[in-house]
C-alpha cells in the first residue's frame, strides 16, 4: 500500500521534486515533454489515491498516512513535518489535477531549452505542493521560496519582450512580501511554548497556534503576514505586477501562477492568519475588506477596457480574488466553505479561460479583442467551451461558481449586508465585461485574420472538455468539496473566539 | 400518483433533447432534429398533464420530492428538490403546451437555417424549456434562482441567435444585463430569507401547518417588507418592468418563434410566477403591494403609449407584452393572485398566438418588419389573418374572448382595492384595443405597399406554422370560459377554485373587499362597449392607411422614440461606466498605483548608483574606511560605557 | 610584568601595521604590515592568557586555553593566506610588471 511506506504529503512533494531534477537531464524535446506529464500524471493519481484516505473523521489509523514529522532542525524547534487536512487535500488535488492539463494543453509548443523548462515547472509544482502540505512554520517558508525562485526564473526566460522588467517587479514585490513574513514568523516563534526538550521555541503549527501574544502585537504581525499573502493573492492595493507578468509571460507559467500560487495565498491567509492573530482578525477584518470590495469593483471596471486577452483574464482574476479575499475575512462558516469551494473554481475557470486565450493566439497570431471578430462562425467547440466556461466564470446557476459565490456572498451578508450589497453588484459587472470580450472576439462577421484560423488539436479539445466536466459536476453536486473541507473550517472557525 | 412520480422527466427529457440536438447538429438532418426537439416536449406535456389531472383530484397535497442535497453548509441545507402543488401544475400545462406548439411552429420557421444552425436553434430552445419548468417546479428560491438565471442564458444565446449580426448580440447582452440587475435583488433576498430564517424550502416556510411564514402575524415587519422589494427587483428586471423595461422591445431582434415563447409566452411571466409562489410574504407586507401595484399599473399604460406610434409589428407585440405584464403585476398589487395567474394564461395564449402570426407575416414579408410597407395581406393569408384577428380580439378584451375575462377579473379586483387606479387601468385597456386594432389593420387592410417582389413572393405559411396557429386561436377564443366571474354564473371561477389551496392563506390576511354585483356588471358593461367604439374607431382609422409624411408634435415625437429612456440609460449609465473604467486603467491604475510602486524601485535604483561610486577599486581607500570603521566603532564603545 | 606592557607593545605593533599598510604602495609591504598586525593580536592573545593563568580557576584554565587555541588557529590561518596572497602577488607581478596596489584598481566595475 503506497501510505505505508511514504505518507500521501510526501509522495506529492517528492514525485515532481526527483523528476525535475531528472527532466534537467534529458534534452531531448519530445521526450522531457513527455516525461514531464507522465511525471504530474503519476502526482495526480497519487492525489486522488490520497483523497479515498482523506475521511480521518471516521477512520483514524487514516491520519498516519496524512501526516509524518521528521527531525530537521531540532535545535531551533523546527521538524520535517508535513500532513493533508481538508484543505490541503482540496489544493493539492488542485495542484496535482491542474499540471497534467497544462502539459497536455501547451503539448504542442515548443519552448527554448525545454529540459530547463519542464524541470523549473516541476520544481514549482513540487514548492506549491509543500506549502500547502507543510504543518511547519519554517518549512512552510522554505517551501514558499521554493515556489517563487523557479516561477521567477520561468517568467523572465520565457515570455514576451518586456518580461525581464514584468518579472523582476513580481519577483522583488513578492521577496519583500516573503521577507515581512520571515520577520513574523521569526518573532511569533520566540513566542511559541516549547513541545520538546531540544529547543526552547518550537516552529510546529500546533506551537504558532498556541503562542502567546497580546492584542498589540498581534496588530502588527497581522500586517507583515497579510502583506506577504496581499501581494500573493493580490489584494488591492497591491495588485499591480499581475496584469503585467501575465501579459508578459508564457501560458504553461501563467496557468501555474494565476491557478495555483494565488490559492498559496488564499491558503496562507486562512491557515496562517485568521486561527494565530484572531485578535488582529477582528480588529482589521472591515478595512481589509473594503479593501477587496473595491479591488472587485475596481477590477472589474478596468477588465470592461482591456484590449488584450491576458490583461482581460488578469483583470477578471483579480475581481474574483477580490470577492474571495473578502469572504476569507467574513470569516463565517458559509464565506469559508465558499472559499474553499472558490480556491478550487478559481483554480479550475482561471485556467479553462488561459487556455482558451492560448487557442486564440496560438489560431490566429493575435491576442488583441479589437482585431478579433467572429471566431464562432470559423471554430463553433471553441465558442461553445467558451461560452460555458465564460458563464461559469459569471457565476452562472449549475456552473461550479455559482455555489462558491452564492456562499461567499452570503456568508458576506450575515457579516455586513453592505458588503454583501456591493459584491453582488459585482457580479453584474462581471457580465458586463465577459459578455463584451465574448461578443468582441467571438460574435460579429468574421475578418481576414480569423478566416485563416486552424482548428484545435484533440488534446486541447479534450483538456478543455474535462475542464467543462469538472465545471458542470462541481454546479451540479458540490457536496464531496463541502464535506472534504467541512472539519478544516470548523477547526479554523473553532480557532477564532471572537467570531 | 404514478405521475408524480415520473415528474423528473418533465425537466430531464428537455435537457436530454438539447444534449442530442447540440452535440448532433451536424450529424442529424433537419427533420430528424425537429422530431426530437418538438418530441421531447410533447413528452413533458403528457405528463404535466398527468400531473394537472392528479392535481386537480379531490384529496391532492402539495407534493415535495427531494433528490440530493444541492448546498448542505452547517446549517443551511438547500436540497435539489421539486415542489408541485396546484400553481405548478398550472404553469407546467403552459410552458410544455405553448411551448411545444412553439417547437412545432419553428420547424417550419426556421427550415432556411443551415443544418447546424437549426440544430443550435432547437438545442437552445430545449434548454430553454428545461430552465423554465426547473424554474417553476424547484422546490425552494435557490432552485428557482436556479432556472431565474437559466433561463436568461437561454434569452441571451436565443436573441444574438444570429450572431453575426452585432445588433443581435447587443440586443442579448443587455437583456441578460438587464436581468442580472434584478437578479441581484432575488440573489438579496434570498441571502436575507436565510440569514432571517435559515431556510429557503417552500415547504418550510409556507406549509400552511406549521410554515414558519404562515406562523407570521406582523404586518409590515421590517425584515418581510425588504425581502419582498428584493424579490419585487427581481421580478422587475425578468418581467420587464420600469425601470428595467427596456430589454424586451430590443430582445425582438431573435427569431419571431424565440419572441412567442421566451419574451411573451413564458419567461417573462416568471416574475408573476415568483410573487404568486411568495404570496403569502407579499400578503404580510402590503407596503411592497402597493408598490407592486403602482409599478404594474405605471408600466401597463407607459408601454401602451409607446405602443400606439410603433410601426415595426414586433416591437408593437413586444411593448404590449410589456403593457400586458403590467396588468399582471397590478393584479398581484391589489390581492388578485390568481387572477393575475389566469391573465398568464390567457396572455401566454393569445400573445404566443399575435407572435406567431406576426411571423408567420415577416415570413411571407421575406423578413420585413415594417407595417408601412405591409398591407391588404388579409387576402393572401387567411388562416393567419383570422387566427390573428381572434386574438386580437382577445386581447383588447372584447367579450367573450379569454382575455376579456381575465382582464376584467384583475380590474374588478382594482376597484375594490382604488376605484382611481380602475379608471387608469381601464383607460389602458382602451390604448391596448387601439393599438392592436391599428396593429391589425394596418398589416391586413388596406392596398398591399411593399415591393412588386415581395407582393409576388407573398404566399400562406406551410401547415407546420399554421396548424399551431389555428390551435392556439381555439385556446385563445375559449381559455376565458374556465374563469367566469360570479356576475355571470355563480362559482364559474374554476381557475381560482383550483388554485385557492395556494392562495388561502393569503386570502386570510387580506380582508378582501367585495365589489357588489350590480357595480360589477354596470362597469364591465360600460368597459366593455369603450372597448369596442375605440376598436372599431381605430379599424377604421387605419383599415386604409397610407404613409403621410406630417410633422410630428412634440409629445408624438418623444413617444416614437419611446420616451428617450433608452438614449438617458445611455448618458446616466452607460457611458459614465465606460469613462470611469478609462479613467481607472489609464490614469489611476497607470499613473497613480503602479507610479507609486515603480517609484520605489526606481528610487532604490538610484540610491545605489550614487552609493555605487563609492566602490573606487583602490586597495588603500578600503583600507582606509575600514580603519575608520573601527575607529566609530572604538569610539562608540568608549562614549556609551 | 603588568599586563599593560604587553598592550602598549601590541598596540604600538598594530598601529605601525595599520600605518604601512595604509600609505605603502609596494604590495608586499603591505602584506606583512597585515602580518604585523595580525601577529599584534596574536601577542595580545598570549599575554591574557598568561595573565589568567595568574590566578588558577576552572574558567580561567578554560579561557586561557581557548586563547592559545587561538592563535594557533590565527597562526595557521595566516600560514594559508600567506601562501595564496604572495601566488597573487607574483601572479599580479607576472601579469603587469608591478607590485605598486595602486595598479590594482581592476576590482572596479
Amino acid at each position: 500500500m503506497l501510505g505505508t511506506y511514504f505518507t500521501f504529503p510526501e509522495l506529492l512533494i517528492w514525485i515532481p521534486f526527483i523528476t525535475g531534477l531528472i527532466a534537467i537531464f534529458i534534452k531531448n524535446n519530445k521526450s522531457v515533454k513527455m516525461f514531464a506529464l507522465l511525471s504530474s500524471i503519476a502526482t495526480l493519481a497519487v492525489s486522488v489515491i490520497s483523497l479515498c484516505y482523506s475521511d480521518v473523521a471516521h477512520h483514524h489509523e487514516f491520519f498516519y498516512y496524512n501526516n509524518v514529522s521528521y527531525v530537521w532542525m531540532p535545535y531551533i524547534g523546527s521538524s520535517f513535518s508535513v500532513g493533508l487536512d481538508g484543505m490541503g487535500f482540496l489544493l493539492t488535488f488542485l495542484t496535482a489535477f491542474s499540471y497534467p492539463l497544462i502539459f497536455a494543453a501547451t503539448y504542442k509548443t515548443d519552448h527554448k531549452n525545454p529540459n530547463a523548462f519542464f524541470a523549473l515547472m516541476l520544481l514549482t509544482q513540487a514548492g506549491i505542493m509543500g506549502v500547502f502540505v507543510a504543518t511547519d512554520a519554517l518549512l512552510f517558508y522554505f517551501f514558499w521560496e521554493l515556489a517563487l525562485i523557479p516561477i521567477y526564473f520561468l517568467c523572465s526566460k520565457w515570455g514576451g519582450e518586456k518580461r525581464i522588467f514584468a518579472t523582476f517587479k513580481f519577483f522583488v514585490y513578492t521577496f519583500l512580501g516573503s521577507l515581512l513574513m520571515l520577520v513574523g514568523i521569526i518573532y511569533v516563534y520566540v513566542h511559541t511554548p516549547s513541545v520538546s526538550a531540544d529547543s526552547a521555541h518550537s516552529f510546529s503549527l500546533n506551537a504558532f497556534y498556541n503562542a502567546i501574544l497580546s492584542p498589540h502585537q498581534q496588530d502588527w504581525l497581522f500586517w507583515l503576514f497579510f502583506i506577504a499573502f496581499a501581494v500573493k493573492i493580490p489584494i488591492f492595493p497591491f495588485h499591480t505586477w499581475q496584469p503585467d507578468v501575465y501579459e508578459q509571460s508564457n501560458y504553461p507559467s501563467v496557468m501555474v501562477l494565476s491557478g495555483l500560487m494565488v490559492k498559496m495565498g488564499a491558503f496562507g491567509v486562512i491557515r496562517w492568519i485568521l486561527p494565530i492573530f484572531p485578535l488582529a482578525v477582528a480588529k482589521f477584518d472591515n478595512l481589509v475588506m473594503v479593501f477587496c470590495i473595491i479591488g472587485l469593483l475596481y477590477a472589474s471596471c478596468i477588465a470592461l477596457y482591456q484590449n488584450d486577452l491576458k490583461r482581460f483574464v488578469a483583470w477578471s482574476s483579480i475581481a474574483h480574488l477580490g470577492l474571495m479575499s473578502a469572504a476569507i475575512f467574513a470569516a463565517n462558516n458559509l464565506s469559508l466553505q465558499g472559499v474553499m469551494l472558490e480556491m478550487l473554481n478559481h483554480g479550475i475557470n482561471i485556467l479553462a479561460l488561459w487556455i482558451i486565450v492560448d487557442i486564440i493566439e496560438k489560431k490566429t497570431g493575435v491576442r488583441k479583442i479589437s482585431e478579433l471578430s467572429g471566431l464562432a462562425a470559423k471554430s463553433p467547440a471553441l465558442a461553445i467551451f467558451l461560452v460555458i466556461i465564460a458563464f461559469a466564470n459569471i457565476a452562472l446557476p449549475l456552473s461550479n461558481s455559482f455555489i462558491s459565490e452564492f456562499l461567499m456572498l452570503n456568508g458576506l451578508f450575515q457579516f455586513n449586508i453592505w458588503f454583501a450589497v456591493f459584491g453582488t453588484l459585482g457580479i453584474v459587472v462581471s457580465a458586463v465585461y465577459m459578455l463584451s470580450m465574448v461578443q468582441k472576439t467571438f460574435y460579429g462577421k468574421t475578418n481576414g485574420l480569423v478566416e485563416k484560423a486552424q482548428k484545435m488539436s484533440a488534446g486541447q479539445g479534450i483538456v478543455l472538455f474535462v475542464l467543462v466536466i469538472a465545471i458542470l459536476f462541481l454546479g451540479i453536486y458540490p457536496e464531496p468539496v463541502i464535506h472534504l473541507t467541512q472539519s478544516t473550517v470548523t477547526d479554523i472557525l473553532g480557532r477564532i473566539p471572537l467570531k | 400518483m404514478d405521475a408524480i412520480q415520473l415528474i423528473y422527466l418533465v425537466p430531464l427529457l428537455p435537457l436530454i433533447g438539447c444534449l442530442i440536438n447540440g452535440l448532433g447538429r451536424n450529424a442529424l438532418s433537419k427533420s430528424l432534429v425537429g422530431i426530437i426537439g418538438s418530441g421531447v416536449v410533447l413528452i413533458s406535456f403528457c405528463i404535466s398533464f398527468l400531473v394537472f389531472i392528479a392535481a386537480t383530484k379531490e384529496g391532492f397535497t402539495t407534493q415535495n420530492i427531494q433528490y440530493f442535497d444541492f448546498i448542505h453548509v452547517g446549517k443551511l441545507q438547500i436540497p435539489f428538490e421539486f415542489q408541485i402543488d396546484q400553481l405548478t401544475s398550472l404553469f407546467l400545462l403552459i410552458i410544455t403546451g405553448v411551448g411545444f406548439i412553439i417547437h412545432v411552429y419553428s420547424v417550419g420557421y426556421m427550415k432556411d437555417e443551415t443544418q447546424s444552425g437549426f440544430g443550435r436553434y432547437f438545442s437552445y430552445l430545449n434548454l430553454f424549456v428545461f430552465s423554465m419548468l426547473i424554474l417553476v417546479m424547484g422546490g425552494n428560491y435557490v432552485m428557482m434562482y436556479i432556472g431565474w438565471e437559466g433561463v436568461g442564458l437561454c434569452s441571451y444565446l436565443l436573441i444574438g441567435f444570429w450572431f453575426k449580426d452585432h445588433a443581435n448580440n447587443d440586443a442579448g447582452k443587455k437583456a441578460f444585463i438587464m436581468n442580472r440587475i434584478g437578479d441581484v435583488g432575488f440573489l438579496l433576498a434570498v441571502f436575507w430569507l436565510i440569514s432571517a430564517f435559515g431556510t429557503t424550502s417552500y415547504n418550510e416556510l409556507y406549509n400552511p401547518q406549521n410554515g414558519i411564514i404562515t406562523s407570521f402575524t406582523a404586518i409590515n415587519s421590517p425584515g418581510i417588507v425588504g425581502i419582498t422589494l428584493l424579490l419585487f427587483v427581481g421580478a422587475i428586471g425578468k418581467s420587464a418592468q420600469i425601470p428595467l423595461y427596456t430589454w424586451l422591445p430590443d430582445a425582438m431582434a431573435g427569431p419571431t418563434p424565440v419572441s412567442a415563447l421566451i419574451h411573451a409566452a413564458t419567461m417573462v411571466t416568471a416574475g408573476i410566477y415568483m410573487i404568486a409562489r411568495s404570496n403569502i410574504l407579499y400578503s404580510l407586507a402590503p407596503v411592497t403591494l402597493a408598490g407592486v401595484a403602482t409599478i404594474g399599473l405605471i408600466t401597463a399604460i407607459v408601454a401602451a403609449i409607446i405602443a400606439l406610434k410603433q410601426n415595426d409589428i414586433k416591437k408593437v407585440l413586444a411593448y404590449s407584452t410589456v403593457s400586458q405584464l403590467g396588468y399582471m403585476f397590478l393584479g398581484l398589487g391589489v390581492g388578485a393572485y390568481s387572477a393575475a395567474v389566469f391573465h398568464v394564461m390567457t396572455h401566454a395564449f393569445f400573445k404566443a398566438l399575435l407572435f406567431l402570426g406576426a411571423g408567420s407575416v415577416i415570413h411571407a414579408m421575406g423578413g420585413e418588419q415594417d407595417m408601412t410597407k405591409m398591407g391588404g395581406l388579409g387576402k393572401k393569408m387567411k388562416i393567419t389573418y383570422v387566427t390573428f384577428f381572434i386574438a386580437t380580439l382577445a386581447i383588447a378584451g372584447i367579450p367573450p374572448f379569454s382575455g376579456f375575462f381575465s382582464k376584467d377579473e384583475i380590474l374588478s379586483a382594482t376597484y375594490a382595492e382604488s376605484p382611481l387606479m380602475y379608471v387608469l387601468g381601464v383607460g389602458g385597456a382602451l390604448l391596448t384595443a387601439f393599438y392592436m386594432f391599428r396593429l391589425l389593420a394596418m398589416t391586413f387592410k388596406g392596398k398591399f405597399r411593399g415591393t412588386e417582389e415581395q407582393e409576388h413572393h407573398l404566399h400562406e405559411s406551410p401547415p407546420t406554422m399554421t396548424i399551431p396557429l389555428i390551435i392556439l386561436a381555439i385556446l385563445a377564443a375559449v381559455a376565458g370560459f374556465i374563469g367566469l366571474p360570479d356576475v355571470f354564473v355563480k362559482n364559474g371561477n374554476k381557475l381560482a377554485d383550483f388554485l385557492s389551496p395556494v392562495f388561502a392563506h393569503s386570502q386570510q390576511i387580506l380582508t378582501a373587499r367585495e365589489v357588489p354585483h350590480q357595480t360589477d356588471m354596470m362597469l364591465i358593461i360600460i368597459s366593455s362597449v369603450l372597448i369596442i367604439i375605440v376598436s372599431i374607431r381605430a379599424f377604421m382609422k387605419f383599415k386604409n392607411y397610407s404613409p403621410v409624411a406630417a410633422s410630428d408634435n412634440g409629445f408624438v415625437k418623444a413617444i416614437k422614440n419611446k420616451f428617450y429612456v433608452d438614449e438617458a440609460y445611455d448618458v446616466l449609465f452607460v457611458k459614465p461606466y465606460r469613462s470611469v473604467s478609462a479613467f481607472l486603467n489609464n490614469v489611476f491604475d497607470k499613473k497613480g498605483i503602479d507610479a507609486i510602486v515603480n517609484g520605489v524601485g526606481k528610487s532604490v535604483n538610484y540610491g545605489s548608483r550614487q552609493l555605487r561610486l563609492l566602490q573606487s577599486g583602490q586597495v588603500g581607500s578600503y583600507l582606509l574606511l575600514m580603519v575608520i570603521g573601527l575607529l566609530i566603532l572604538f569610539i562608540i564603545q568608549l562614549f556609551t560605557k | 610584568m603588568e599586563i599593560k606592557w604587553y598592550i602598549f607593545l601590541s598596540l604600538t605593533l598594530f598601529c605601525i601595521g595599520i600605518i604601512g599598510a595604509l600609505t605603502r604602495r609596494n604590495s608586499i609591504i603591505v602584506f606583512m604590515c597585515i602580518e604585523l598586525m595580525l601577529n599584534s593580536v596574536n601577542l595580545l592573545l598570549v599575554a591574557f592568557s598568561k595573565m589568567h593563568m595568574a590566578t588558577p580557576n576552572a574558567f580561567n584554565y578554560s579561557i586561557a586555553s581557548s586563547a592559545q587555541i587561538f592563535v594557533f588557529f590565527i597562526m595557521i590561518v595566516a600560514a594559508a593566506e600567506v601562501s595564496v596572497g604572495l601566488a597573487i602577488i607574483v601572479m599580479l607581478y607576472r601579469n603587469t610588471r608591478s607590485i605598486d596596489i595602486n595598479f590594482l584598481n581592476r576590482l572596479k566595475n
